[in-house]
């Protein structure tokens, strides 16, 4: 273990001993935690870097939705507009998809939603910390979706949430062969709902970061430039669109356990 | 530097020595603990703040704003009612107007008419009574101006008889005279 570190260490050593030269690349250092404080341990109680952001995202949640709001004006101000659009956005898409039933998870799904977007926006500013870009952050939010329909499933329905598995539309010699592939999908759902956010805030991070790294050259360096802006518009919209994704494939899930019947 | 050691050991399998990522520091699990504990904490604030402040506040304001608008509404369609009601008691005002006025100019004409048939019908009558007298006057005259004529005659004849040496017989000049009146 110790001689595997100091390879590590030594490789490491080795690619630093290059930076003399113009090209720098390090796309994934954005991402390190960090503890605020100082010190070198990172307990479970350590405020670090994602303590400071998380915090960010709650301050940014309150001032949109609960100061701008204060007013509670009939003739909303802009602010209080994006609230309004916020929650009625969320609320007709828990009622589209859910029914009526749904509506008291609204807000769980809006608590889902606005932690997202708002992570990840605050991810797009500049030497910011990106909390959405973590599995650490984005697996507890799948698993306590897929938790919640699990659980809420089988309380609902009973057994009959088993009929999720049993797709009684299908010719009865298909229907064991889809069951598998129904649960296998069913199982796979927290893995994928999680990593679809991690890796596209992810991705899209370290590839502005690259670019970057070119800029170092002044002959590419414009170039480089454009990219990172062309870049840096895509991921507003990822950054939106995969909170959308999150919040609406929640949805979906949560619709599977209120209505398990094809 | 004695805490080099340990910091190598609590670190070192994420971050080198430079403090550059070792791999994806997404998948460094010394890390997760920390993360993991603090999303929590983040997501029941959140949780909290939404249920218990700003979703039910948010809602309220939506319905409020709906109830203003239904109210508008409603006061916007009775104004509309009213203004129609309006227009007809106007409309019907000036149609009584217009009524009374024709009636009013029908009587004025009807009183004209009697009046002037009135003095019409007087001056008539009048005329008739004038005309009639005339005519009497005028038969006087004519009669009076026969006698006066047949006196005038006799006289005359009485006198052209005697000039002429004649005996003036007066019943017999009075039938010539006559007699030449009738003519």
């Amino acid at each position: 273990m110790a001689s595997e570190t100091t390879a590590a260490h030594g490789a490491a050593g080795a690619e630093h001993a290059a930076e003399g030269s113009s090209l720098v690349f390090h796309p994934m250092d954005q991402f390190i935690v960090k503890p605020l404080f100082g010190g070198d341990t990172i307990a479970w109680y350590t405020p670090t870097n994602v303590t400071l952001w998380l915090f960010f995202a709650v301050l940014a949640i309150i001032g949109l939705l609960v100061l701008s709001t204060s007013k509670r004006a009939i003739v909303p101000t802009r602010m209080q507009s994006i609230a309004e659009l916020a929650y009625g956005f969320i609320y007709k898409m828990l009622e589209d998809i859910c029914g009526k039933e749904g509506v008291k998870f609204f807000p769980y799904v809006m608590t889902l939603f606005m932690f997202i977007v708002t992570a990840n926006f605050l991810g797009l500013i500049p030497t910011s910390f990106t909390t959405t870009s973590h599995f650490a952050v984005t697996i507890p939010l799948a698993l306590a979706v897929f938790l919640t329909v699990t659980v809420l499933g089988f309380v609902k329905n009973g057994a009959g949430f088993l009929s999720l598995f049993w797709v009684s539309s299908a010719p009865l010699a298909l229907r064991p062969i889809l069951a598998i592939i129904e649960l296998i999908s069913y199982f796979v759902r927290p893995v994928s709902h999680s990593i679809r956010l991690a890796g596209n805030v992810m991705a899209g991070h370290a590839v502005i970061k690259v670019f970057a790294g070119f800029a170092a050259i002044a002959a590419i360096s414009p170039v480089s430039v454009l990219a990172i802006t062309a870049m840096y518009g895509l991921e507003v919209l990822v950054a939106f669109i995969q909170a959308y994704v999150f919040t609406i494939l929640t949805c979906v899930y949560l619709k599977d356990a209120l209505h398990p019947h094809h | 530097m004695a805490t080099e050691p340990i910091a190598a050991e609590a670190v070192g399998k994420c971050v080198d020595s430079h403090g550059s990522a070792i791999g994806m520091p997404q998948l460094c699990f010394d890390w997760f603990p920390n993360q993991i504990f603090w999303l929590v904490i983040t997501l029941v604030v959140i949780f909290l703040v939404l249920s218990r402040v700003a979703l039910p506040r948010i809602a309220a304001i939506l319905a409020e704003r709906q109830g203003t608008i239904t109210n508008d509404l409603a006061a916007a369609e009775d104004l509309k009612a009213k203004a129609v009601e309006a227009e007809e008691a106007y409309n019907k005002a000036l149609a009584d107007a217009r009524a009374e006025a024709q009636r009013i100019a029908a009587e004025a004409r009807a009183e004209i008419q009697a009046d002037l048939d009135d003095a019409i019908a007087k001056a008539d009558a009048e005329i008739a009574a004038k005309a009639a007298e005339s005519e009497k006057a005028i038969a006087e005259i004519r009669a009076g101006a026969l006698e006066s004529i047949q006196v005038v005659a006799k006289d005359v004849a009485a006198e052209l008889v005697t000039a002429l040496g004649g005996k003036a017989d007066a019943d017999a000049i009075a039938g010539a005279v006559e007699a030449q009146l009738k003519g």
